[in-house]
């Protein structure tokens, strides 16, 4: 059934814009089922050497329903990580992802588990969001044994190898070649997979991404290259950064889209679409037109380069949970009541979990020496001697 | 100059040597064996600048050649004409190893500039493109950063690339993907990931290639942790420690040297694989212990040649093992003999030797009767004009001038 669009209104009252099927809806139970519903995105897409796919997204209550929890977990968990962090439990480069949640979850609902994903080091809800645990992620933040990487990571080195999600990088765009080279990899295996490599607005500017960009369209890779444009690379805007900030027709030959990276139904639309061109296209770039609410960095207050006008305009009008919530409220989903006992459920979640992580112990010394290297051909290594074993190295 | 060697594996051959005595006195009254192996075999010599010379002077000087390395065919019944293995050069020595590997298993690709139709600049990947198809011998464009980055992306998933750099050099550009993300990712991923990647090329000063041709990088990527170099020398170790390094489950970086390419030597038939971490005795002895690799392992025989002549008993060790080194042979030897000399290619600040030096000083300090000494390459960028380049590298004679100073 065609639905009204969903302007950007500055309404954020609980005033439902009623269909005019709405009377004839039933009240479906918070679970959600699947029945399909169409909804428009808020706005169409733009393209470059390409058809721009339909501004119609399919999809159903179970599906919103669960963009909003996951949406709401996210960004608790962002918050509660910007407490920790300052509590100093949370120590070194912090950064945060909230306001960009719907890229994460809108990516996850197009794709498999068997497709990669590889991003910087923006990378706490993307890990959440290809199946990483709370625990895992606080546990990691704060260096304890139970996290994903055992601690000897940190906040950009969250791996998932089971999910296919490659990280978690801390150098800027040095994960598209990578990405890049995941692509190369399902294309050798024969997969039909793809691999999505996430970078922002600042690595756009990156060298080796071109020359990544080059190489995957030279082989016809299953690459797509999905620049999260947040405006700022740290302290700079991008009309500073970049001559050309369309940075999704920076492919040149490579085709693009860009998308509104605040509305997750039009991530899950553009993903997909993504998906299906590059397996019997090549390469293929989606920019993400999204926000960061916080700073760069937990050490930048993300004041001093944009004003607070700026900011909490964006999160009155295009607030990716709240565009969501205003979703379900209007399609009589659920009720208020019920998305607020979802968001205390997430925060509980959130609590528990930290609780959790703050008994795991911190790493053993002897961790220190294990995974330099991975065992084979003889890494033993001995003392001068040989009799005296210095490490073993696993 | 610097001499093929017919031996079949230095390692192996030890005990079976170590009955012919290299004392001096004995030389001429020691079989000639070999000599008469060698009829019908093209000995070519490469001589320190570059040149080939085929069948050096004299009978004698290839006596004292072929003696001076330990050598398997010495001791063995060399009567027979149809010797065991085959001979070939040591670029074809690393590609038949390469090839062994790519059939051995699927996984293997190799990716790099002209790798693929043009046969790779120094032979090495002949004929590999035909083989086994353009997904598996890869032509890049020229953009080191990123295909190297490619390669350990792939190696994420469980591929095995070989990623060649046309020369070693050209590598320093994608110095921030084989730090960051080779050397490093097996350890903050708390070991989810292995980067099976095999980088080589050739480096090292060359035939008047110039300053930036010329790079030693083994001494700039020694301190990444999580990576392992290795140096051939040999087409024996070369054909091994490739094997060696495309099976391991580390990133290995593998160094060869522009000028060792054209090396001729007999290897055996059989597979084969050469220890990663282990060092090769290339001439046992009991004056001094010099250590050396790759190119100045020819300089420091020769030398050697010399040195036997004027009464010393030099132990030659080729490291093999840039990192980690392999302080247990070079333990025993520094035990056995209390004198070492470093002879390298690499410069001197910060060099392979610079932590040869510590290493040693640290763990076998007592054992030694005199200061460690290194020969390296001077400090400079090296020039083009070639009585200059020759003055750049360590040449034999101050090899043989050090060891007489240091056996004072």
């Amino acid at each position: 059934m065609a639905l009204s669009h969903l302007g950007a209104s500055a309404s954020r009252s609980s005033s439902l814009l009623k269909p005019l099927s709405s009377a004839l809806s039933l009240r479906r139970p918070i679970s959600g089922d699947n029945s399909p519903l169409t909804v428009e995105t808020s706005v169409p897409f733009t393209s470059h050497q390409c058809e721009a796919p339909s501004r119609s997204v399919e999809t159903n209550p179970k599906e919103l329903l669960t963009f909003f929890r996951d949406m709401a977990l996210m960004r608790r968990m962002e918050i509660a990580a910007d407490s920790l962090y300052k509590a100093k439990l949370i120590r070194g480069f912090c950064h945060l992802y909230d306001g960009q949640e719907a890229v994460a979850v809108g990516m996850e609902a197009a794709i498999t588990k068997k497709d990669c994903i590889i991003t910087a080091y923006r990378d706490h809800c993307t890990f959440v969001s290809r199946g990483g645990t709370l625990l895992e992620v606080f546990a990691e933040l704060m260096g304890r044994q139970a996290g994903c990487s055992k601690g000897k990571g940190g906040s950009m080195h969250f791996y998932k190898k089971d999910s296919n999600f490659y990280g978690g990088h801390g150098i800027v765009g040095a994960q598209v070649p990578l990405g890049c080279g995941l692509a190369f990899a399902q294309k050798y295996s024969k997969d039909e997979t793809v691999t999505f490599a996430l970078y922002g607005d600042g690595a756009a500017n990156q060298g080796q991404l071109f020359e990544a960009l080059n190489i995957s369209a030279l082989w016809d890779l299953p690459a797509i290259l999905v620049c999260e444009n947040n405006h700022y690379g740290m302290g700079t805007a991008e009309w500073r950064a970049a001559k050309s900030p369309a940075y999704y027709k920076r492919g040149d030959y490579v085709p693009g889209l860009k998308v509104d990276g605040m509305d997750a139904l039009a991530v899950k639309q553009a993903c997909k679409f993504a998906k299906e061109h590059a397996l019997k296209n090549g390469p293929i770039i989606l920019e993400m037109d999204t926000y960061r609410y916080h700073g760069h960095s937990m050490s930048d207050p993300g004041s001093t380069y944009r004003t607070r006008d700026e900011i909490s305009g964006v999160r009155q009008e295009r607030d990716p949970i709240e565009r969501i919530r205003k979703l379900i409220l209007s399609h009589d989903l659920a009720t208020e009541k019920e998305l607020k006992d979802v968001e205390k459920e997430v925060r509980k979640e959130v609590d528990d979990a930290i609780a959790q992580a703050k008994e795991s112990p911190m790493p053993e010394p002897s961790e220190l020496f294990t995974n330099v290297y991975a065992k084979g051909l003889g890494v033993e290594s001995f003392g001068a001697d040989r009799k005296e074993v210095r490490a073993t190295l696993p | 100059m610097a001499a093929i060697f017919q031996g079949v594996g230095a390692a192996a051959a030890l005990s079976s040597s170590l009955s012919n005595s290299f004392d001096s006195k004995k030389f001429v009254s020691s079989p000639c064996r070999p000599f008469s192996v060698r009829k019908g075999a093209s000995f070519a010599v490469v001589r320190s600048d570059g040149r080939v010379n085929l069948n050096p002077k004299g009978r004698r000087a290839q006596q004292l050649i072929s003696n001076a390395v330990a050598t398997k065919s010495d001791s063995a019944a060399a009567s027979s004409s149809s010797k065991p293995g085959h001979e070939l050069l040591l670029f074809e020595a690393l590609q038949e190893g390469l090839e062994e590997e790519m059939e051995r298993d699927i996984r293997v690709c190799v990716m790099g500039e002209d790798v693929g139709h043009y046969g790779g600049s120094y032979k090495v990947t002949k004929g590999l493109a035909k083989k086994f198809g353009d997904l598996r011998v890869l032509d890049t464009p020229i953009a080191e950063n990123s295909f190297t980055g490619m390669g350990i992306g792939a190696a994420m998933t469980g591929l095995r690339p070989v990623v060649e750099g046309m020369n070693m050099g050209f590598l320093l550009l994608a110095f921030n993907q084989i730090s960051n993300n080779c050397g490093m990712l097996h350890y903050t991923s708390g070991g989810q990931f292995t980067i099976p990647i095999v980088i080589r090329g050739p480096g090292g000063v060359g035939r008047q290639l110039g300053a930036e041709h010329s790079q030693r990088l083994e001494s700039y990527f020694q301190s990444i942790p999580g990576i392992q170099m290795v140096a051939c020398s040999t087409p024996y170790n070369a054909k091994g420690l490739m094997k060696a390094a495309i099976r391991s489950e580390n990133p290995v970086i593998l160094f060869e040297h522009v000028l060792l390419y054209n090396l001729k030597e007999r290897i055996p038939d059989e597979d084969y694989i050469c220890n990663l971490e282990e060092a090769e005795m290339v001439r046992p002895g009991e004056h001094v212990t010099i250590l050396t690799y790759s190119r100045m392992r020819y300089h420091v025989m020769q030398a050697a040649k010399t040195l036997v002549n004027k009464g010393y008993d030099p132990e030659v060790i080729d490291i093999r093992s840039l990192k980690p080194f392999d302080l247990y042979t070079i333990g025993n030897s520094v035990k056995k003999t209390h004198r070492v000399l470093i002879v390298e290619e690499c410069m001197r600040t910060g060099g392979i030797g610079a932590s040869l030096i510590a290493a040693i000083t640290e763990n076998f300090n007592d054992y030694l009767d005199a200061p460690i000494m290194c020969l390296s390459s001077q400090d400079v960028p090296t020039p083009y004009a070639g009585t200059l380049e020759e003055v750049t590298v360590v040449q034999p004679a101050q090899i043989v001038t050090a060891v007489e100073q240091l056996c004072q």
